[in-house]
């Protein structure tokens, strides 16, 4: 880990300390630095500036009310984020209550992504991973994560065997994190 | 397949949010009892988070900074622990409220208690005090050293005297005597409570001092036997267990 992500992670820990202590301050830092991946996820699997901008006001407020939510022990800031926009997103396009506790989204991730310069390099190996993949398992799994579908879904949208889709979604998310572990 | 085979297929679906039924019902229950399980579940979480670093847009308007910002101004901060955890948190208040509940019973208890202790110490006092009285009765009727003076009208021989007292539902008799007269040699007095109905009782055997004076206390009588009257004959120093005649003394119930 470079000295600029110990940095960053230390950071970050130390602000979602503040938050837990009311400071609003902290709060702003925060929404600063994560705002834009929270609001590009949310808009790409909305597709709605004004919901997405829902989502985004919904899990900063989620993490202002709640900061023990996030264990900052067993995962980084803005991979736990990326996935609780993610998933109110997806929640608000099946338009369904979220069933599950922020404080039960525990993500572990390899790459540090607190920095501008870490997510730039995240982005590039991971559209290079997505790039490599077989188009059909691309689709299986952007169908997946974006648009919120289950396999069931895809299988009748796609045709294709039940089985193949829970297997190219699967293989489709262990070569993300395969690209950061080669 | 293995059970962990069988569930890495549904963990991807799991964590994508699109697992339902009874299959997630069964790969909830799983997780509970399996470590290997939540890590794996944690890192295709983390996948998720690197598929949304695919993504790249505008960022979002400044508007959304301020709202976020007086929304939060809007609302008191509550608690640093998620609500998950906020029972921990609550863990000591709970603690003392159940300990004042605890405390409060406890002095009522201890209060009840105390006032027990106080009525028992009262009546044990009280008792005592009886105990000592009858005490101090017995000692003085049965005082070697007492001074026993006949009262009678003046210018009468001294006569035997004796008195019973008797509780018939306690089968309690005190029974005194006085200027009784001295006894042939080998032989006692004996007291008998002759009942209502049926054969004289046997009510102590006594022999008077030097004096004539005498005393029986509490002899074993059965219970409830109502007294028609108390005798006294002269019987070997055993005692009889039914009287000799003459009755020397004798006297009814009022």
């Amino acid at each position: 880990m470079s000295s600029a992500e110990l940095i960053g992670g230390t950071a970050d820990n130390s602000l979602v300390s503040a938050v837990r202590s009311g400071d609003e301050n902290a709060m702003a830092m925060l929404y600063d630095r994560y705002s834009s991946i929270v609001y590009s996820v949310a808009l790409r699997v909305l597709g709605d500036t004004g919901a997405a901008e829902d989502v985004l006001q919904e899990v900063f407020m989620q993490l202002w009310r709640n900061p023990g939510g996030f264990d900052s022990s067993r995962g980084n800031l803005a991979a736990w984020l990326a996935v609780i926009s993610r998933n109110r997103a997806i929640d608000a396009v099946r338009k369904r209550r979220p069933d599950t506790d922020i404080a039960d989204v525990i993500v572990s991730v390899e790459p540090d992504l607190a920095g501008d310069a870490e997510r730039a390099r995240a982005m590039e190996k991971v559209r290079g991973a997505l790039g490599a993949m077989p188009s059909a398992q691309r689709s299986a799994l952007e169908m997946a994560y974006f648009e919120g579908l289950t396999h069931t879904e895809i299988a009748a949208k796609t045709g294709e065997p039940l089985g193949t889709i829970k297997t190219r979604i699967r293989a489709g998310l262990l070569a993300l994190r395969k690209a950061f572990n080669p | 397949m293995s059970e962990h085979e069988q569930f890495d297929e549904n963990l991807a679906l799991f964590a994508l949010g699109s697992l339902t039924g009874e299959e997630r019902t069964l790969l909830e229950k799983h997780l509970e009892g399996c470590a290997g399980c939540r890590r794996e579940l944690e890192q295709l979480r983390g996948d998720m988070a690197l598929m949304a670093m695919s993504v790249s847009g505008p960022k979002p308007p400044v508007r959304a900074r301020q709202r976020l910002l007086d929304a939060i101004a809007r609302e008191p901060h509550r608690t640093s622990l998620s609500t998950r955890r906020a029972w921990w948190a609550l863990a000591p208040w709970y603690a003392a409220a159940a300990l004042a509940l605890l405390a409060g019973w406890f002095w009522r208890q201890s209060d009840q208690l105390s006032q027990r202790v106080a009525r028992l110490e009262s009546q044990s006092a009280e008792q005592q005090a009886q105990v000592q009285q009858a005490r101090e009765v017995v000692a003085t009727l049965t005082a070697t050293d007492a001074l026993v003076v006949p009262v009678t009208a003046p210018n009468t021989p001294p006569q035997p005297q004796g008195k019973a007292i008797y509780v018939r539902n306690k089968a309690r008799l005190i029974f005194v005597a006085s200027n009784m007269p001295a006894l042939p040699p080998q032989k006692a007095y004996e007291l008998w409570l002759i009942p209502v109905q049926g054969a004289p009782i046997p009510a102590g055997v006594f022999k008077p001092d030097a004096r004539g004076s005498a005393i029986v206390i509490h002899p074993p009588l059965p219970a409830g036997v109502e007294a028609k009257a108390f005798a006294i004959t002269v019987e070997p120093e055993a005692g009889s267990s039914s009287p000799t005649m003459p009755i020397v003394m004798m006297g009814a119930g009022e």
